[in-house]
């Protein structure tokens, strides 16, 4: 029979190896799926994960889906690092937007782009956190749980921005449509290559992939934080303070969640509606942990939860499914994950029938 | 108000409770045993989705019923494996539970979002059910909320009255000092990790087949996460937990009979109630830090393994 026994000490190769693990068994797994759904698995992998990305437009959809994610998982990481749980990046997603969107609103018509972007993605953060900062708050005040919180505020969000664009910022002259007034060109991110969307989000997304690779590597706090994750009792004694762990940790999730936002409407969907993220806010949390809590495997797996997302839309297309295959898939992903996780920790011992009970 | 409308307003309170009864007596079984589960919300719309879908094909409602707690219980086996064999994280792994069943759920729901269902009917108890007042607000419902009140009975006997009761609770307080004296924790767990599914499932199943006999994306609507808040509200008793579901219900109704009233809000700001009334509760039980230390479980959300104690 198989048993799991400890390891002397965790395994480095392990924890490098294990996404990649995940990563093949979602394969596996999604293939035999696509059998048992009478697909022919090589005909849907390649509609899946080739064909969504064979040519350079294709490349830059996946680009303007992983920066969102990769940015989110970011800002998460921090606080995960510490075991601060916001699992709310989706609401802070969409207050950062209607932050900005009301930003845009109110000046597009009378303020040039070079000062209108900036004032958006201030606007975009500062709604983001302060959304974040009510998990904060009554987790260092009152003592509540900040994921679910966090979780609560993402449907009070969804409902606030359904009240804007059903009531005071509809579009007057939308046919009654629930969405806003189309930007101005001047509230518009610049696109970045030539006959793709890829817009100037992007590069936001790799500013921000530099300074916390930077931050997580070289600042006290990072370092703090990730003590007060690891060993919660050591980080008491040394003095680190725990409010300030849940106020940074929060706080850098729902500012990079509201830059998220703010790029999406500033970017591929240009106004405010219905929904801003196909669900960004919950991909990113599974970004953050696929890569490992470290900018350049966040990188890497808003990459492939990217194609995820990609993968689900071209499979609509080329064979008649549902494109909700996606969220299946990531769901499989951290699953997997988690599951191979175990192996930094234990190592899989074949023991025979006759041994157990000789030693029993 | 008349008698008439408040007796209204009791019964629609009672049926908007149903889901969050079973899933939160679920979920305090689980938490109960040590264990933290934070994908009630995946196994309720899992189950909600697989008992529509039964009860779409075949007519069955019972069946429906029974294999909307099966999903439930199947998602739960998953997270059980993940976390009580291989020891993953608990909140990633019922994260991870959520965020699949959601998906799941749309992927395979797809194809019956306007499939209209004969759903399940309120009883109609001879006499009694035509009772005045009392007909109406005790008699009149469908037999899941009956089975609700009786799961009720059944989990408070249970880890109260019972000595594998006891031996639950003993678990969720310290897995090792139950290990020493011979209780297989894992596997108490594990039972323990699949009621709570079945329970979800069944909180799925009726909102799928008789609260709002329909399938649609997301409809759960984070009932789910509502009753995990619940769990903690109550302070893990039984008790508190059915008097939070019953406020919740409350809660849910008086929205739609405020617009009523001729106030005039916009529709958005009154289906936020629930959600702002579960930051609200959470925040005043949580308040008092000796209060959860002193009920929540003492191992609740930590890994165990014989191995490693």
């Amino acid at each position: 029979m198989l048993r799991l026994e400890p390891r002397s000490a965790p395994s480095n190769l392990m924890v490098y190896l294990s996404p990649l693990l995940a990563m093949i068994l979602m394969l596996v797994v999604g293939m035999i799926v696509f059998t048992i759904l009478g697909q022919p698995p090589f005909k849907a992998f390649h509609a899946f994960f080739i064909e969504p990305i064979n040519d350079w437009y294709g490349f830059g959809e996946l680009l303007i889906k992983a920066s969102p994610l990769a940015l989110i998982a970011l800002g998460l990481a921090v606080g995960f690092r510490a075991n601060v749980w916001n699992i709310g990046a989706e609401g802070q997603l969409t207050m950062g937007a209607i932050a900005a969107g009301g930003v845009t609103l109110w000046l597009q018509d009378s303020t040039s782009a070079w000062i209108l972007l900036p004032l958006m993605f201030i606007a975009g953060a500062i709604g983001g956190m302060l959304w974040a900062s009510i998990p904060a708050f009554l987790r260092t005040r009152f003592n509540t749980s900040e994921i679910l919180v966090s979780l609560m505020l993402v449907y009070v969000a969804n409902l606030i921005l359904s009240w804007l664009i059903h009531g005071p910022w509809r579009d007057p002259d939308g046919y009654g449509f629930p969405q806003s007034k189309m930007f101005e060109a001047n509230a518009l991110l610049p696109i970045l290559i030539e006959g793709t969307r890829v817009h100037a989000g992007v590069l936001l997304t790799l500013v921000a992939l530099v300074l916390a690779a930077v931050f997580f590597r070289w600042s006290l706090t990072a370092f703090q934080m990730r003590v007060a994750g690891l060993a919660p009792k050591a980080a008491l004694y040394a003095g680190f303070k725990q409010r300030k762990t849940v106020w940074f940790g929060l706080l850098a999730g729902g500012a990079a969640a509201g830059l998220a936002g703010t790029a999406e409407i500033a970017g591929p969907i240009g106004q405010l509606l219905m929904p801003i993220s196909p669900g960004y806010g919950f991909a990113a949390i599974i970004v953050a942990f696929v890569g490992r809590l470290h900018p350049v495997g966040i990188a890497l797996a808003s990459l492939l939860m990217a194609l995820l997302y990609l993968g689900g839309e071209s499979a609509q297309m080329q064979l008649g499914l549902p494109a909700a295959v996606s969220g299946v898939f990531q769901g499989m992903l951290l699953f997997f994950l988690l599951a191979t996780d175990v192996l930094i920790q234990f190592r899989v011992r074949w023991i025979s029938k006759t041994s157990t009970e000789a030693a029993s | 108000m008349d008698t008439n409308t408040l007796i209204l307003m009791l019964v629609a309170t009672v049926a908007a409770a149903i889901p969050l009864i079973f899933a939160a007596l679920g979920e305090l079984v689980v938490e109960k045993s040590g264990v933290l589960n934070l994908g009630v919300e995946g196994m309720m719309i899992v189950g909600a989705l697989f008992a529509f879908i039964v009860a779409a094909e075949t007519g069955q409602l019972w069946l429906a019923t029974l294999v909307g707690a099966l999903a439930g219980a199947t998602m739960a086996l998953i997270f059980g494996f993940i976390t009580l064999s291989l020891m993953a994280n608990q909140v990633a792994t019922g994260l991870a539970l959520t965020i699949f069943g959601v998906g799941l759920s749309a992927f395979i729901g797809q194809g019956y979002t306007s499939v209209a269902l004969d759903g399940i009917k309120n009883l109609d108890i001879p006499v009694l059910s035509s009772l005045p007042v009392v007909g109406k607000l005790l008699f009149s419902y469908n037999i899941l909320v009956y089975l609700a009140f009786a799961a009720f009975i059944a989990v408070t006997w249970f880890l109260y009255k019972t000595r594998a009761g006891l031996i639950l609770r003993a678990v969720g307080e310290s897995p090792s000092s139950a290990h020493a004296l011979g209780y297989r924790v894992i596997r108490i767990r594990y039972l323990a990790v699949l009621f709570g599914g079945a329970m979800a499932g069944l909180a799925g199943a009726y909102l799928s087949l008789a609260y709002t006999p329909l399938w649609a994306e997301g409809m759960t609507a984070g009932r789910g996460w509502i009753a995990l808040a619940l769990v903690v509200f109550a302070t893990w008793r039984p008790g508190r937990v059915l008097i939070g579901a019953l406020l919740f219900g409350g809660v849910t109704i008086a929205q739609f009979h405020v617009q009523g009233l001729g106030v005039e809000i916009p529709s958005q700001f009154l289906s936020m109630l629930p959600y702002l009334a579960t930051i609200i509760v959470l925040v005043l039980i949580s308040r008092d830090a000796g209060v959860i230390r002193l009920n929540a479980p003492a191992s609740l959300g930590q890994p165990w393994h014989n191995e490693l104690h």
